[in-house]
């Protein structure tokens, strides 16, 4: 197996998506749809928004390991970060899977096993699918969110 | 031949060699190329034809009186000429170059669809069908008020006769139908669906996109009415393809596009239309395409359409019995007629997952819906791995191919 891969499919993410975490509906918060149609991945991401803070994040759906883990990190990683913090984190999680795949990854804890997948250019959709999908039910859009 | 498949087997070495593109290496591994079905690689031939048109025949056809777009003009005909004598269609009036299968379905919908379609008028279509073959004809529905009625599969993914017997009625208008299934490789029984729809003097329009670089093809046998295919499904270039019409059909039909090399006569009172095929073939064609095309049939029936279907039967009846005996991997479907394809699904890993740890063994197969995503509904499915053929694989593809999986589900494991 070369590195390539064994960067891309690290235990972590192996792990979440075998066992995703907050894997389930929600009642009483917000929630939206995300779809990438040529991939199949599917999910739905539901937040609950207190005081402008993200108190609890969870999903459901299918799709591809990275596109399950990267959900099921994303709303461990999100709770507790006041919405303008939840931003902020995001767009740095979009340069780390986006970035040069030389240069030095950002250090994000447990979201840095992401980096793997700018040597996997075309995956990066199901990586960011997620972290769309959270921003646009925190903005309460009801647009379905690709990332194709 | 006594052994098409041991022939096959012999000779696949030396057809291999015709493709320059697959003696690469991809992420330090040979290439194994398995998504013929999206693209067929080309041989070397056809490569340089495309080259050679351009060096030394191009101008524009039926056009200029001097030599050299005559030259031009009677290389494009005598494709037209190799074309028809590959479908044994009765005349190359009958062939008419268009982009690819997409494009001669639209043309049939569009023309065909305006001239015959009313309100309440049914088009019947099957569970298999790519979205080329669906939509264009949803198109019509939505233009005519006419209704899609949609033959159902079976478990093993074969279309149920019997209930297609029963979706004719007089209103049915058109019945549109995949010659072989891109998803899951199914042969559809086409001589029979004509036979059934023709009773009731109906026309049937057969997509051929995954038939053609896999087997011989007699339209006159078949008694379709329409069959469209594309040239680079078939060796060929890229932008070029095919709609055969029986010319009794063809002649009825009002034009697709409009523009130069269409008509007879322009006068700003009207204009008279040129006959078949050139009527359906408006502004300057794809000269150098037609021309490779006809190269890469030559190249086909060098070898022999039954030899080549030969082979790839045996091919992927190896293939298939070798994924089989991995227990984490479940076929989706199983026709009785099976062409060059093959839908695999494996427990735990996402058909993404499995296509992105292929590739890094250099293995190159197709993960996601392949255009089906009515017939991936069905089957309750977001996408499959689809492992596709052609005649310059052979037995040491399906190996690495089967080794690959099994080193993606330890992946996972």
């Amino acid at each position: 197996m070369t590195s390539d891969v064994e960067q891309l499919y690290q235990r972590i993410i192996l792990d979440h998506n075998r066992s995703p975490r907050n894997f389930r509906a929600m009642a009483g918060g917000r929630s939206a749809e995300g779809h990438n149609p040529l991939c199949g991945d599917q999910l739905t991401v539901h937040v609950r928004v207190e005081d402008r803070v993200v108190a609890d994040a969870s999903f459901l759906g299918s799709g591809c390991a990275i596109a399950r883990a990267s959900a099921s990190l994303m709303t461990e990683s999100v709770r507790g970060l006041d919405v303008a913090a939840f931003r902020t984190l995001a767009s740095r999680f979009e340069r780390l899977v986006t970035g040069s795949a030389d240069a030095p990854a950002e250090d994000l804890g447990a979201l840095t096993a992401f980096a793997g997948v700018r040597r996997f250019p075309v995956r990066a959709k199901c990586a960011l699918l997620a972290w769309r999908t959270l921003a646009a039910a925190i903005d309460a859009s009801d647009v379905v969110v690709s990332t194709e | 031949m006594e052994h098409p498949a041991r022939e096959g087997r012999g000779g696949v070495a030396a057809r291999r060699r015709d493709f320059p593109l697959l003696h690469q290496r991809f992420h330090d591994k040979p290439l194994v190329y398995l998504d013929s079905a999206a693209t067929t690689q080309k041989p070397a031939l056809v490569i340089d034809r495309l080259s050679r048109f351009y060096r030394e025949e191009n101008a524009n056809v039926q056009r200029g009186v001097y030599a050299l777009s005559e030259r031009a003009t009677s290389a494009y005909e005598a494709a037209r000429a190799t074309v028809q004598r590959f479908l044994n269609a009765a005349s190359p009036r009958e062939i008419v170059f268009v982009r690819g299968t997409t494009e001669a379905i639209n043309l049939v919908a569009a023309s065909w669809g305006r001239a015959h379609v009313r309100a309440g008028d049914e088009i019947v279509l099957s569970e298999l069908e790519h979205h080329s073959n669906i939509v264009p004809w949803q198109i019509v529905c939505r233009d005519t008020g006419a209704l899609l009625r949609v033959i159902p599969i079976d478990g093993r993914g074969d279309l149920q006769l019997d209930a297609f017997e029963r979706l004719l009625t007089d209103r049915t208008r058109m019945v549109a139908i995949a010659h072989v299934s891109n998803a899951l490789g199914t042969i559809n029984p086409v001589g029979e669906i004509v036979r059934c729809a023709h009773q009731r003097g109906i026309p049937v329009l057969v997509d051929g996109a995954q038939a053609v670089a896999h087997g011989r093809v007699d339209v006159q046998a078949l008694g379709c009415d329409f069959y469209a295919f594309s040239g680079h499904k078939l060796f060929g270039p890229a932008g070029i393809g095919v709609l055969y019409g029986r010319e009794p059909i063809l002649n009825a039909l009002p034009p697709y596009q409009a523009g130069g090399g269409m008509i007879r006569s322009v006068t700003f009172d009207g204009t008279q239309y040129a006959d078949v095929p050139a009527r359906f073939e408006a502004g300057t064609p794809h000269v150098a395409g037609a021309v490779a095309l006809g190269c890469a049939i030559d190249y086909v029936n060098a070898i022999g359409p039954d030899d080549v279907a030969a082979y790839e039967r045996d091919l992927v009846d190896y293939a298939t019995a070798a994924l089989a005996e991995l227990p984490a991997v479940r076929i989706i479907g199983a026709p009785v007629h099976r062409g060059a394809i093959l839908s695999f699904v494996v427990d735990g890993v996402h058909p993404h997952d499995v296509a992105t740890l292929l590739d890094r063994e250099g293995v190159a197969v197709r993960a996601g819906h392949h255009c089906c995503q009515p017939l991936m509904t069905r089957l309750g499915l977001a996408a499959t791995v689809r492992v596709s053929i052609a005649l310059y694989n052979d037995r040491s593809d399906v190996d690495a191919l089967v080794a690959a999986v099994v080193r993606a589900r330890e992946v996972f494991a």
